[in-house]
């Protein structure tokens, strides 16, 4: 029983926070929207010098050949900036998904070499970065398929959050291509990335509402020497520390595939959904009337959140999957461990 | 990270389930807080536990431990909770004075005091609170006069759980003409030494759960002191770390709560509607979150990590969780929550109206949780202080 990281993954996770904290601040992100680029092609190029897209991807195919717990911290860096680029959607989904198909036709090497493929999972009505996408991974009922981007039509659907770049998809499937194999875990890797996410993002509402906290004076004070403000900030905070040990935990427990497991990754979306969304509303409520406009940067963090708790199946699809499996397996202290139950 | 326990954590668990089956009393013991009979019957378990090795698995040999890392003290509590054990009638000791006279004690307290804690031949109560000092713990009043190599305690202390039949307390007590943080210490004495005075308080269902202590002129040797002299208050915090942190309440007493709440939802189900359901799933949600937090906490210090101000966090959540938990169970009776368990309510999951009205006690002691957010706030977020 070890719940901790390894060395190598905190190193590897500090050094992937510090590169998005320093490229990817609030005034980038309105650089950005400024420019209407469809990515920020000097931050992307920096990512995949650092190899983070093939984190996962086996090593013999130039990959890492690591796992999604090496991946997971970096996740909550990335939600911890509002990183509008496709980083984990490339490194957590669609990579991982490519090599478990039994034929990728060349995508996957070329996605570790530097190609965004989007995926079209149907837990998702849209599909995101389809625009910037080489290809793009759809469902046509169970089967697969594998298209360029060339060969499908693309209507952008405009997302509260101006960094998520939805696309309603039409599209013919055609023999040719058709992929063997299916979606596999790729919507609990889904919901778990969005989970991390969450946790960053309401990490940096609540460092936010801290620092305003600290800043602003009413009655001559800092309104962070209040108890009322104090109060719900910590509030939020306490959310916080009991979602992120749930999402590491189903996340080291992701591949065992069971009924428990995929309880923890619906957990785990669950609670980071709840933390999250407490923290942003918590920051709005901090910041007062200035919380409520687009000067404050805030928005930027509280839009990804509120995306994310809809992304990868809501809040009622995930109890469903806990109440199914409190309702079907054993509970109680000897069943925290998903490995503890075989089914 | 590595969710599976080892060849040998699940050999510990085997055994310390084997050695539970075979002893947890069958019957339910009279509660320690009504009679002395269920008081000495509780001291007895604790002296059987003892027998076995089982009193404190984590301490030292020498003190009657098994000198184990903090897993195999999380897989214990899980074992324990799951067979039902009796409630720990010297949790004030074991879990509270007995860490901090590791850190704070004198090789000579440590010998005396810790073997017979560990034996159950002391049964412990926390002194801290007066009438005019709760969470503002640097307004005690109460006195420790030197006088010599004794101290003469004077005063009042209140809210002592077990205080009515235990036999030593540890109280927080100050130099005379001293002010707030400074001049405090931490003395020891016992609860029959001439000049103590003991009231019970009846909680609002009438149970006597806690006392009153009234010292007049109390002589107690200065080596009962613990820590130096004027460091009572760093002492103090030390215990309320421990309290508030891992040691209090175990994961497994909410997780087994849980596991009760789900039976009680299955049995009851075809009458509740479909939202019930989800709030048995975040009962036990809350219970598995505030497990694998301890666990995270666990590998970390026994990693050689600290524990900093995220024990207050932990007590914020479990008392709460606690509260949500009960107040589920209660809305699954319906009509039938108020009936007094034992006299006219015959659910047989679980003794819920008594488990919530001592729930309802969990964000006001070991410091309020008001308390406990002010510390987040300013310790952990680095906010100002009033």
């Amino acid at each position: 029983m070890q719940f901790a990281f390894t060395e190598d993954q905190i190193a590897i996770t500090q050094a992937a926070r510090e590169m998005l904290v320093e490229t990817c601040t609030p005034a980038d992100l309105r650089k950005r929207l400024a420019d209407e680029s469809a990515i920020d092609t000097a931050r992307w190029q920096t990512i995949r010098e650092m190899g983070l897209p093939g984190l996962i991807a086996p090593e013999n195919l130039g990959g890492m050949g690591m796992d999604m717990i090496d991946l997971i911290g970096i996740a909550e860096a990335a939600g911890y900036v509002a990183l509008p680029e496709p980083l984990l959607d490339t490194a957590g989904i669609a990579i991982p998904l490519l090599a478990s198909l039994d034929d990728n036709k060349g995508w996957l090497a070329r996605a570790i070499d530097g190609a965004i493929v989007a995926v079209g999972h149907p837990v998702n009505p849209f599909v995101a970065d389809a625009d910037i996408a080489d290809a793009l991974i759809l469902a046509d009922g169970d089967d697969l398929h594998i298209v360029e981007r060339c060969n499908v039509t693309l209507t952008r659907q405009a997302s509260f959050d101006p960094f998520r770049a939805l696309f309603r998809v039409d599209w013919t499937p055609d023999a040719a291509t058709k992929v063997a194999g299916g979606w596999g875990d790729t919507a609990a890797r889904g919901a778990l990335l969005a989970a991390a996410q969450m946790i960053g993002l309401g990490q940096r509402c609540i460092d936010m509402a801290v620092a305003y906290a600290k800043d602003r004076n009413q009655f001559g004070k800092p309104i962070g020497s209040t108890q009322a403000v104090k109060h719900l900030i910590a509030t939020a905070q306490v959310k916080i520390e009991f979602a992120r040990p749930v999402v590491h935990a189903a996340t080291a427990e992701l591949a065992l595939g069971t009924l428990p497991a995929a309880a923890r990754v619906a957990h785990a979306k669950i609670a980071a959904g709840e933390a999250a969304d407490l923290a942003a509303r918590t920051s709005v409520q901090v910041y007062g009337a200035m919380g409520m406009t687009w000067e404050v940067d805030l928005h930027f963090f509280l839009k990804r959140a509120f995306a994310l708790r809809y992304a990868w199946g809501t809040a009622a699809d995930h109890r469903a999957t806990v109440i199914e499996r409190i309702t079907t397996l054993p509970t109680g202290p000897d069943t925290t461990f998903a490995i503890e139950l075989a089914t | 990270m590595k969710l599976e326990f080892t060849q040998d954590q699940r050999a510990f668990r085997a055994e310390v389930r084997a050695w539970l089956e075979a002893n947890v009393p069958a019957a339910p013991l009279t509660s320690f807080d009504i009679s002395r009979e269920g008081f000495e019957a509780h001291r007895d378990w604790e002296r059987k536990l003892n027998e076995g090795r089982w009193g404190m698995v984590t301490w030292p040999e020498a003190y009657g431990g098994r000198g184990l890392d903090l897993i195999r003290w999380l897989i214990f509590e899980e074992e324990y909770y799951r067979a039902g054990a009796p409630l720990r009638v010297n949790q004030n000791g074991i879990f509270l004075l007995g860490p901090t006279m590791m850190e704070f004690g004198t090789d000579e307290q440590k010998a005396r005091f810790l073997p017979r804690m560990a034996a159950g031949d002391d049964i412990w109560a926390q002194a801290w609170s007066e009438p005019g000092a709760g969470s503002d713990l640097a307004g005690v009043r109460s006195t420790a006069t030197r006088d010599g190599d004794h101290y003469v305690l004077n005063g009042q202390k209140i809210w002592s759980s077990r205080a009515v039949f235990a036999d030593w307390a540890f109280g927080l007590f100050r130099e005379p003409g001293s002010e707030r943080h400074r001049g405090m210490s931490l003395v020891l004495f016992p609860l029959d030494a001439p000049g103590v005075t003991r009231r019970a308080i009846a909680r609002m269902d009438g149970e006597q759960v806690f006392a009153e202590i009234f010292l007049d002129n109390v002589r107690v040797p200065v080596t009962d002191r613990l820590g130096d002299e004027g460091q009572g208050w760093h002492v103090c915090m030390a215990t309320a770390g421990f309290e508030r942190g891992l040691m209090l309440r175990s994961p497994a007493r909410y997780q087994v709560a849980a596991k009760q709440l789900i039976k009680l939802y299955q049995q009851h189900k075809d009458h509740l509607p479909a939202s019930m359901a989800e709030r048995v799933a975040q009962s036990w949600m809350d219970a598995e979150a505030y497990a694998l937090s301890i666990y995270s906490t666990a590998s970390r210090l026994d990693a050689g990590g600290t524990i900093g101000a995220e024990s207050s966090t932990n007590k914020i959540f479990w008392s709460e969780l606690d509260i949500a938990l009960r107040q589920t169970a209660l809305d699954i009776l319906g009509p039938g929550a108020e009936l007094v368990p034992g006299l006219s309510n015959t659910d047989t999951t679980g003794d819920w109206l008594t488990d919530y009205i001592f729930a309802l006690s969990g964000p006001i002691y070991a410091g309020s949780n008001e308390i406990q957010r002010n510390i987040i706030a300013e310790r952990m977020l680095g906010l100002p202080r009033a």
